[in-house]
């Protein structure tokens, strides 16, 4: 600081005017004024204040000879010098303000940031999918006062096959493409469906019974675009007095709608199952399918048969029901065009990611 | 099945213009799924015609061969060519290179003009060749799809034509057929023939149905036909292995004669080859009725026939040349000299029907579909009959097939017809089940008129008797499938249509919403994923070594773990007892495709087989087992516990301009463990960790109340190289089941005190091998209640501390519920948690 304010101190007294002379002051006064006004930057303007202000300064020193003069001249150069130096505070502090807003508007012109160039510090995670698919379908049943229920995945055959009606020699049994657990004495398998969930509700609850189970089931087909041999399924199962057939059409449909819109229709097509008399096959119709709009085969579904209902310990002369069941896998892969089975099976972060929490 | 619409068009009422996709939509209806299309003419068109060869000259082509230069006539002597384009000749005689030579002067041939496509899009134009301009092609088999002929051009003589030339040759060949296929359910084998798909067809279109079986009169007996023996000395579940055989003979056949175009081309738009005239009206009579035949060279039979089980030891070689070691459960045709065939599976090679097969016996029998199915997998011969068999024939027109086959041989093979009929075995007593009125209407939620019940029952062929409590209905042969009420409810649901079932929501009672486990498990899949992590889901077969090593914490321990009897792969046949091994394959498949910088995870279950593995009771259908049997079912499925586990690679995020990213370490992987800890809301108690998968001094061993939960921390470096993935690759795994049902019940609010805090800081010297943690923990116990929290916040080695020594620095902060607590209370508290320390770890103050 020194070196910028040495040369800037005024030399000797001879600029000094005295305090009476009006002239004199009043070219101090104006020099002073142009210093400030001429300063460019607080810096400059801290040099001006000092150079005209200062304890040095022209109207400094002539302020100090006020003390010397008689009473008369006292009065008259108090007035005159007390004037000039108020002029000169005031504009000094006039142009403080100039010059500190100016500044401020300096920094924040250089602190400038390309946002764009802005780098992604934390990764965002991502559900699967599948497994946020699950718990919409899920909610949709726990709107309509549904429970989830759910069931092991090594499951006694039991529960897979016989309770729910399927005979140890029919070829239904067979189209199952089961996993089979050693040794085969021990009668387990990788659940083939998530029907044996049913029966587990059936036998685990109270009549009536509404229960959607959603889970991991396992059948022994190579991976390719359109099979793998761990998927998911949803399964609805519903048990009360006087269930019907239409009810079963009335959920579907009303599930359809929250899946796929207000616009989605259903179809029922006569199909068998073990399990189930009447079964039907449902196609949903999808009026974005690539390739034009079609029917679109979603699930099973039917009345239970009444030896299911047996095996559970419920009379099919009292009670009836229905049940249905779904791919999520093909769910996902014809609502949001999954082109290949592989990427929803393989772990690619890509491809959970490109969803993030939502599907 | 496929179904040559020609064919379905003799028994039912299909309109002229009908396409296979028209027939598949209204077979749709009554539940017959629409499959494919299989149309010869999408692939070839014409014109394709008959021509006859009007001269042939031989010429050495300079490559050496020999080429027919001919001249054939394609439309009729005396007429004018009507057709015109290039290459078509006014005359009607053109001028055609083939270079096959299986024909002579005369022969009348197939002519693919100028203009013809051939499948695989072959257009036929007029060409330049052997010095000559062919115009047009004379046809092979092969080259019209129709057949695989090698032996060269189609020799109309040689099908048993003579057509006028200029004949078209689709309608020749059957080439203007088409069939439509369609998926059976399986407990519909009636519509694996023309007759059952007929009748269905009839039913979906409300049009009329001619049972084929009607229009064929049998023949009464003269005389008993070939001795046959039924001693099934050992049936599966009390069902005879064969009901009904019955036994036609045809003699003087000429097995030589070429089977007819109509049905040949028949059969191959059902998707069978043709192969001799008999075997060819075999399954001609099996794809018609339904019912297997099977044919035996009689001057080949050796005594009577018997169906018997096989002796222990017993072989058979079968059609296909193969020797095969029978089981006592096969069931068998046989004759003095010993197996014929596997019933309604395989034939054998011994008694086949030949080309000098002159007298042939015609078999027409009724197998159990239980019997014939476990022959079927035993042998691995899936086929025509057994499939039929298995679901089911109808046991009332053995004699009637019989017959037809009779009459086709004698029709088309010039055979001569015997009266020597043996039916042995009877057939079956007929179902009757009683349908209470009402009862349809009430399961579909459609009012079903008693009109519409009648007419939809009597529709599948039943016969329907009103009662006073409903309807007495008597279940057509043909539907084995039909038992019970709700079957029949089926059949009237789906005959009126299920497109008439109207849509109402039933109205379940009050829910209860997700259970306390359900939330929770959502909440920790949700949690991670907030965190920055990414789930995925991966497969839970696991080699022996990925579960010895991530199954156990001890190196060396044997783990247990339940195994596939069929697994897709035989290293990966076992079931994961860790979900790391799954995660680290997953990291591995990201790493290849260029992502370095991952944090994965999954939840899911794995699978700890306990000390009872299964039952051995397998409790029968349609009974409630009894409480015994029931927990010993669920007594036998092994423990399922919910795990939670993750991986974390590389860096943070992604480097960029500016920003160095942190790499994922140690640390990282345990917070990760305290973050599903905290959501739950239960304190996680960390150990130095001692499992073999992890680094054994960078992983700690997880617990809560005092039982290990899961492991955090570094990978071990040899496995991370063994398994090829980056060094300093870091993992935890929860046992998320255990630490959900330690979740408390209800969190109790907590006091929080308004007074001023008193904060005390200590720096204590340990021995360097004692762990932070255990001196937090004793200063906590120390401190007492006045303790808010304690935290470490600096660890020191170095100038001004003993070798083999650390410093470490505790930030203590004391607050009292009621006053604002003195420097000497915090200092004596402070104290008091240092002499803890001091005691359980020698700690001194710095």
């Amino acid at each position: 600081m020194s070196d910028q304010t040495t040369g800037q101190v005024p030399d000797g007294e001879s600029n000094v005017p005295h305090p009476t002379d009006e002239a004199g002051i009043q070219q101090a006064v104006e020099a002073a004024l142009a210093a400030i006004e001429a300063a460019g930057d607080l810096n400059e303007l801290k040099d001006a204040r000092l150079s005209h202000t200062g304890e040095k300064s022209a109207l400094s020193l002539a302020n100090r000879q006020i003390g010397k003069l008689d009473k008369t001249e006292k009065a008259i150069a108090g007035k005159l010098v007390g004037s000039a130096r108020g002029r000169v505070n005031k504009a000094l502090a006039a142009r403080t303000v100039v010059l500190e807003e100016a500044e401020a508007e300096r920094i924040l012109v250089e602190e400038t940031v390309d946002v764009t160039a802005a780098p992604r510090r934390r990764s965002v995670g991502a559900r699967h999918p599948l497994s946020v698919l699950q718990d919409r379908v899920s909610d949709i049943f726990v709107g309509m006062g549904w429970e989830i229920a759910e069931g092991p995945e090594v499951e006694s055959e039991w529960f897979n096959f016989d309770a729910l009606n399927f005979k140890p020699d029919h070829p239904a049994r067979e189209m199952q493409d089961t996993f089979f657990i050693e040794p085969a004495d021990a009668h387990l398998v990788l659940r083939t469906h998530t029907s044996p969930v049913q029966v587990r509700s059936m036998l685990q609850r109270e009549v009536p019974v509404y229960v959607l189970c959603p889970g991991r089931t396992f059948r022994t087909d190579e991976l390719d675009a359109t099979h793998t041999p761990v998927f998911h399924q949803f399964e609805g199962l519903a048990v009360d007095k006087g269930l019907t057939m239409a009810d079963l059409r009335g959920t579907l449909e009303h599930f359809a709608r929250q899946m796929f819109g207000e616009e989605a229709q259903i179809r029922l097509r006569p199909a068998y199952f073990p399990f189930t008399e009447p079964s039907a096959e449902l196609d949903i119709w999808h009026p974005g399918a690539k390739g034009g709009p079609r029917w679109i085969e979603w699930g099973g579904c039917g009345m239970i048969n009444p030896n299911v209902l047996r095996a559970a310990g419920i009379d099919p002369e009292e009670y009836s029901g229905f049940a249905f069941g779904m791919g999520i896998e093909r769910t996902l892969m014809f609502r949001n065009d999954v082109p290949d089975m592989h990427d929803m099976i393989e772990g690619d972060i890509r491809f959970s990611q490109h969803f993030g929490m939502e599907i | 099945m496929r179904i040559p619409l020609s064919w379905l068009r003799e028994y039912a009422q299909v309109p002229a213009d009908a396409s296979a996709e028209d027939i598949m939509a209204d077979l749709v209806k009554v539940g017959l799924e629409e499959e494919d299309v299989h149309r010869p003419s999408d692939e070839l068109s014409g014109p394709i015609v008959v021509g006859q060869v009007l001269s042939l000259e031989k010429e050495v082509a300079s490559n050496g061969k020999t080429i027919n230069w001919c001249q054939v006539r394609v439309v009729p002597e005396g007429t004018e060519q009507t057709l015109t384009g290039k290459g078509i000749d006014p005359t009607g005689v053109q001028g055609i290179v083939c270079g096959a030579h299986n024909f002579v002067e005369g022969d009348k041939v197939v002519v693919t003009l100028p203009g013809a496509v051939l499948p695989g899009d072959f257009k036929i134009s007029p060409r330049k060749t052997y010095g000559h301009t062919s115009a047009g092609m004379i046809a092979s088999s092969r080259e019209l799809g129709i057949g695989d002929d090698h032996d060269g051009i189609i020799v109309l003589s040689n099908y048993g034509l003579d057509p006028e030339v200029g004949t078209d040759a689709f309608e020749l060949f059957g080439l203007d057929d088409q069939a439509a296929e369609i998926n059976v359910t399986p407990d519909r084998g009636y519509c694996f023939s023309i007759r059952g798909v007929a009748r269905e067809y009839a039913l979906a279109t409300g049009t009329s149905f001619t049972d084929p079986t009607t229009t064929v009169v049998v023949s009464e007996a003269s005389a008993a036909g070939h001795e046959v023996t039924l001693a099934d000395a050992a049936p599966i579940y009390n069902v005879p292995g064969c009901s009904r055989f019955v036994t036609r003979e045809v003699t003087g056949i000429n097995p030589s004669l070429p089977t007819p175009r109509w049905m040949a081309s028949r059969l191959q738009l059902a998707g069978m080859r043709s192969i001799s005239l008999p075997v060819d009206i075999s399954n001609y009579v099996m794809l018609e009725l339904g019912a297997p035949l099977h044919f035996y060279d009689a001057d080949k039979l050796t005594g009577g026939i018997t169906v018997r089980r096989a002796n222990a030891g017993e072989k058979l070689t079968t059609l296909d040349d193969k020797e095969r070691e029978l089981s006592t459960e096969d069931l068998l045709i046989t004759d003095e000299s010993g197996a014929l065939g596997i019933a309604g599976v395989m034939g054998g090679a011994s008694t086949e029907v030949s080309g000098t097969t002159s007298r042939v016996l015609i078999e027409a029998a009724h197998f159990d579909a239980v019997s014939i199915g476990r022959s079927r997998r035993r042998h691995k011969l899936p086929s025509e009959a057994s499939k039929r068999f298995e679901r089911g024939v109808d046991p009332h027109i053995m004699q009637v097939a019989a017959q037809r086959a009779v009459n086709l041989l004698v029709e088309l093979a010039g055979g001569t017809e015997t009266t020597n009929i043996t039916d042995a075995g009877a057939q079956p007593a007929d179902v009757q089940i009683q349908l209470p009125a009402g009862f349809a209407g009430a399961l579909i939620g459609v009012d079903y008129t008693d009109e519409q019940t009648v007419a939809a029952l009597e529709g599948i062929g039943a016969s329907v008797e009103q009662n006073s409590a409903g309807f007495l209905v008597t279940a057509p042969s043909w539907r084995p499938d039909l038992a019970i009420k709700e079957d029949l409810v089926e059949e009237v649901a789906r005959v009126v249509g299920y497109d008439k079932i109207p849509a109402t929501l039933p109205v379940a009672p009050p829910g209860r919403g997700l259970t306390r486990a359900q939330s929770q498990r959502r909440r920790l899949l949700q949690g991670l994923a907030d965190a920055g992590l990414t789930e995925i889901l991966s497969y839970p077969f696991v080699s022996e070594s990925q579960n010895n090593t991530f199954g156990a914490a001890q190196a060396g321990t044997e783990v247990k773990a339940i195994s596939l009897a069929n697994p897709i792969s035989k290293e990966f046949r076992f079931l994961r007892t860790s979900l790391l091994p799954g995660l680290l394959e997953t990291a591995r498949r990201n790493i290849g495709r260029g992502f370095r910088d991952l944090a994965l995870y999954e939840g899911g279950l794995v699978f700890l087989p306990g000390a009872q593995l299964g039952s051995s009771v397998l409790p029968p259908l349609g009974v409630k087992p009894s409480d015994e049997v029931l927990a010993e079912l669920f007594n036998g499925v092994p423990n399922q516990p919910w795990h939670l586990a993750a991986v974390f690679t590389g860096n943070e995020a992604s480097a960029a301009a500016g920003f160095a990213p942190r790499a994922w370490d140690w640390a990282d992987a345990l917070d990760a463990a305290h973050t599903v800890a905290e959501i739950l809301g239960v304190e996680l108690e960390v150990a130095q960790g001692n499992h073999q998968a992890f680094h054994p001094g960078r992983a700690a061993t997880l617990k809560v109340a005092g039982e290990v939960v899961g492991y955090a921390g570094e990978l071990h470096p040899q496995l991370l190289k063994d398994s090829d993935l980056p060094a300093r690759t870091v993992a935890m795994e929860l046992n998320a089941a255990a630490l959900m049902e330690a979740t408390p019940a209800v969190v109790v609010a907590p006091q929080l005190s308004t007074q001023p805090l008193a904060t005390q800081d200590v720096a204590l010297v340990v021995d360097q091998d004692v762990v932070a943690g255990d001196v937090l923990a004793a200063l906590r116990e120390g401190a007492g209640e006045l303790l808010e929290d304690v935290a470490l916040f600096d660890v020191y080695q170095g100038k001004g501390i003993e070798e083999g020594k650390k410093s470490l620095a505790f930030g203590l902060r004391f607050r009292a519920t009621d006053r604002t607590l003195t420097a000497d209370e915090a200092s004596e508290a402070r104290a008091a948690a240092v002499a803890v320390a001091a005691d359980k770890f020698g700690a001194t103050q710095r």
